[in-house]
């Protein structure tokens, strides 16, 4: 297969252009997806529409795997005008043709009952070769085919990149409706490609940095329903919630330990943000932070032993690193710039993303902790609040769009960037989540 | 390479017909708009008297508040969390009126504008409510009489994203109880 590292910037799509294309009958209430930046060797791949369904609806299978795929930047699935013919199994396929229309790799496959539910059946083949890369059979329910189809696009990825698929996660991100002063903020939870949404909290006042447990099944967020700020953990599947600090002054910025014991936050006494850590089952707090400067954004770096956060105590917000045993003397880890924010660490743990300010705007950015070098992923004037995929093949950040908040995702190395926009309201402050079972 | 695939969304979270599924949490408009830090108003007794009430007039104290209310904004330069001197006047009749009703609550809500990072600025923010606090006890009002709350940017006063705009958002309030 080409490479698909090689780096080649192709055309920016004009949004206005892309909205004026919307399919007719579309409902308003949609968030739609538009690749802003792609790279130019994108692997072509033909995602034949499955066997035994209906084309077109809910859980077209065969929809859903090329969705994800597109969604990642790295592929360029076929559209389906141009499949010149239907197969649904292997035996089907003539690779003469698929060769013709530039397809380096396809996907067939069918739902067929199985027992009381489904079963799908899907193979990857290598166009040129023929040879057979994946065939497998999963077992299904109607209302379970979108996630099939996520797992079958995590499967593929993975084949064809080394690199486990992040498509069977979640996004958890804050929606505003309504003009100032009187808005309301949805805590809403959806699938990684946006389908599904639920809300899970809905309130007349702000809600923020939702955080995900390592295990996927809670979230932790800053709610101000009492007037002043306190951090809630909210168990997903029953709703039950807990507030876990509501301490005098600010209750902020909630990141988990990686071993989901701890919490990291930002307390205030007089007004002096400081970072803390609160064990959850003995509530005892731990402070970290000393400095009269705005110590905030705690994030925990992979091994549990010490926290990036924001500071200003040099004059402008930097990220810093401390280690939670020892002296606990700050180390600045971020010196290109005049503002570095937010970190957030990558799956690997050898990189951070940030907000930064470049030339005037702020841009997200990736610091490698090696080299120290920070990479621009994004060129609009107000994005913020990066997190990373499980995988860390992507970057989930909030932008503008048109004065309104969007979500968007760039490629850690820069090469691909797509828009999620809304069109009723704002979205904002993305995290996404781990691996986790689908509940 | 211009891919445009559909998502379904957000705005159905958002008029919460997803929300059928699993359990939500759904706070009251108002809920914490008023949390007016208790039955404050001991020695003037009138504090707690629901200003909707219809022909009663109004007390010197409440007199003084529907004035202070004319102007109970702090606007800040970008970045800064020096008062203005423009602004002095403003913190002066709000610092009377306390001084002169020691059972008097008020509430410093401290805003930035949208740029930067949301929970950093929720410290620019507080760092805005505290400095209007400490010119509050500069001119003599209690401690007690005052609660900080920063919003950062999450409850700008206009939507917009130029200066202009911007310039409306960088703030403090004064909420006074009642």
């Amino acid at each position: 297969m080409p490479s698909i590292n090689a780096v080649l910037r192709c055309a920016t799509v004009v949004l206005a252009a892309v909205a004026a294309l919307a399919v007719p009958g579309e409902s308003h209430a949609q968030l739609r997806l538009d690749i802003t930046q792609g790279v130019r060797d994108a692997v072509p791949i033909a995602v034949v529409p499955f066997g035994g369904q209906a084309e077109g609806g809910p859980s077209d299978v065969a929809a859903v795997v090329a969705n994800d795929l597109a969604m990642s930047g790295r592929f360029a699935p076929l559209g389906r005008g141009d499949l010149v013919a239907r197969p649904v199994a292997g035996a089907e396929i003539r690779f003469e043709d698929w060769r013709l229309l530039r397809a380096d790799f396809i996907v067939v496959g069918r739902v067929e009952p199985e027992g009381s539910g489904l079963a799908v059946s899907y193979e990857l083949f290598n166009v040129r070769t023929g040879a057979s890369l994946l065939a497998e059979r999963l077992p299904s329910t109607e209302r379970g085919l979108r996630g099939t189809g996520h797992r079958i696009a995590d499967r593929v990825f993975e084949r064809l990149t080394g690199i486990p698929g992040a498509f069977s996660t979640r996004i958890a991100y804050v929606a505003v409706t309504g003009r100032p002063p009187s808005q309301r903020y949805r805590l809403v939870v959806a699938d990684a490609d946006g389908h599904n949404p639920r809300t899970i909290l809905d309130s007349g006042l702000p809600v923020m940095s939702p955080a995900w447990s390592p295990d996927g099944q809670r979230l932790a967020y800053v709610s101000f329903e009492g007037g002043t700020s306190a951090v809630y953990v909210q168990q997903l599947a029953t709703g039950e919630r807990s507030r876990v600090s509501a301490r005098a002054g600010i209750n902020g910025a909630p990141a988990w330990s990686p071993d989901g014991r701890r919490l990291a936050l930002t307390l205030s006494r007089d007004g002096n943000l400081d970072v803390y850590t609160l064990d959850l089952a003995s509530q005892t707090l731990a402070r970290v932070t000393t400095d009269e400067a705005i110590d905030t954004e705690p994030e925990w770096s992979r091994d549990g032993r010490s926290l990036y956060f924001t500071s200003d105590r040099a004059g402008t917000a930097q990220v810093y690193q401390v280690d939670l045993e020892g002296d606990r003397q700050a180390r600045r880890v971020t010196f290109t710039g005049g503002y570095n924010a937010r970190p957030r660490i990558s799956p690997d743990g050898r990189s951070l993303a940030v907000v930064t300010l470049d030339r005037g705007a702020y841009r997200i950015g990736v610091l490698d902790l090696g080299t120290r070098s920070l990479r621009v992923l994004t060129d609009s004037r107000q994005d913020e609040s990066p997190s990373f995929a499980p995988n860390g093949a992507m970057v989930i950040y909030a932008t503008r769009e048109g004065g309104r908040g969007a979500l968007a995702t760039a490629s850690p190395d820069g090469s691909f960037r797509q828009r999620l926009s809304s069109e009723q309201g704002d979205v904002r402050d993305p995290a996404w989540s781990p691996v986790a079972p689908r509940g | 390479m211009t891919k445009r695939l559909e998502w379904f969304a957000i705005a159905l979270a958002a008029f919460g017909l997803a929300a059928c599924q699993k359990p939500t949490q759904t706070l009251p408009e108002e809920a914490a708009a008023a949390p007016a830090p208790a039955e404050t108003a001991t020695s003037s007794g009138i504090a707690t008297q629901p200003e909707t009430r219809p022909a009663a007039p109004l007390t010197p104290q409440q007199q003084a508040l529907a004035a202070l209310k004319q102007k109970s904004t702090v606007y800040f330069e970008f970045d800064s969390n020096e008062i203005r001197e423009e602004y002095l006047p403003v913190v002066a009749s709000h610092a009377a009126y306390l001084v002169k009703y020691p059972g008097a609550r008020v509430r410093l809500e401290g805003h930035t504008d949208e740029r930067g990072s949301r929970e950093y600025n929720i410290g620019l923010g507080e760092r805005r409510a505290q400095t209007v606090r400490r010119a509050l006890l500069a001119q003599g009002v209690a401690d007690a009489q005052i609660t900080t709350v920063s919003y950062g940017e999450e409850r700008p006063a206009v939507e917009g994203f130029d200066e202009a705009a911007h310039a409306q958002n960088r703030r403090v309030e004064f909420v006074h109880a009642p």
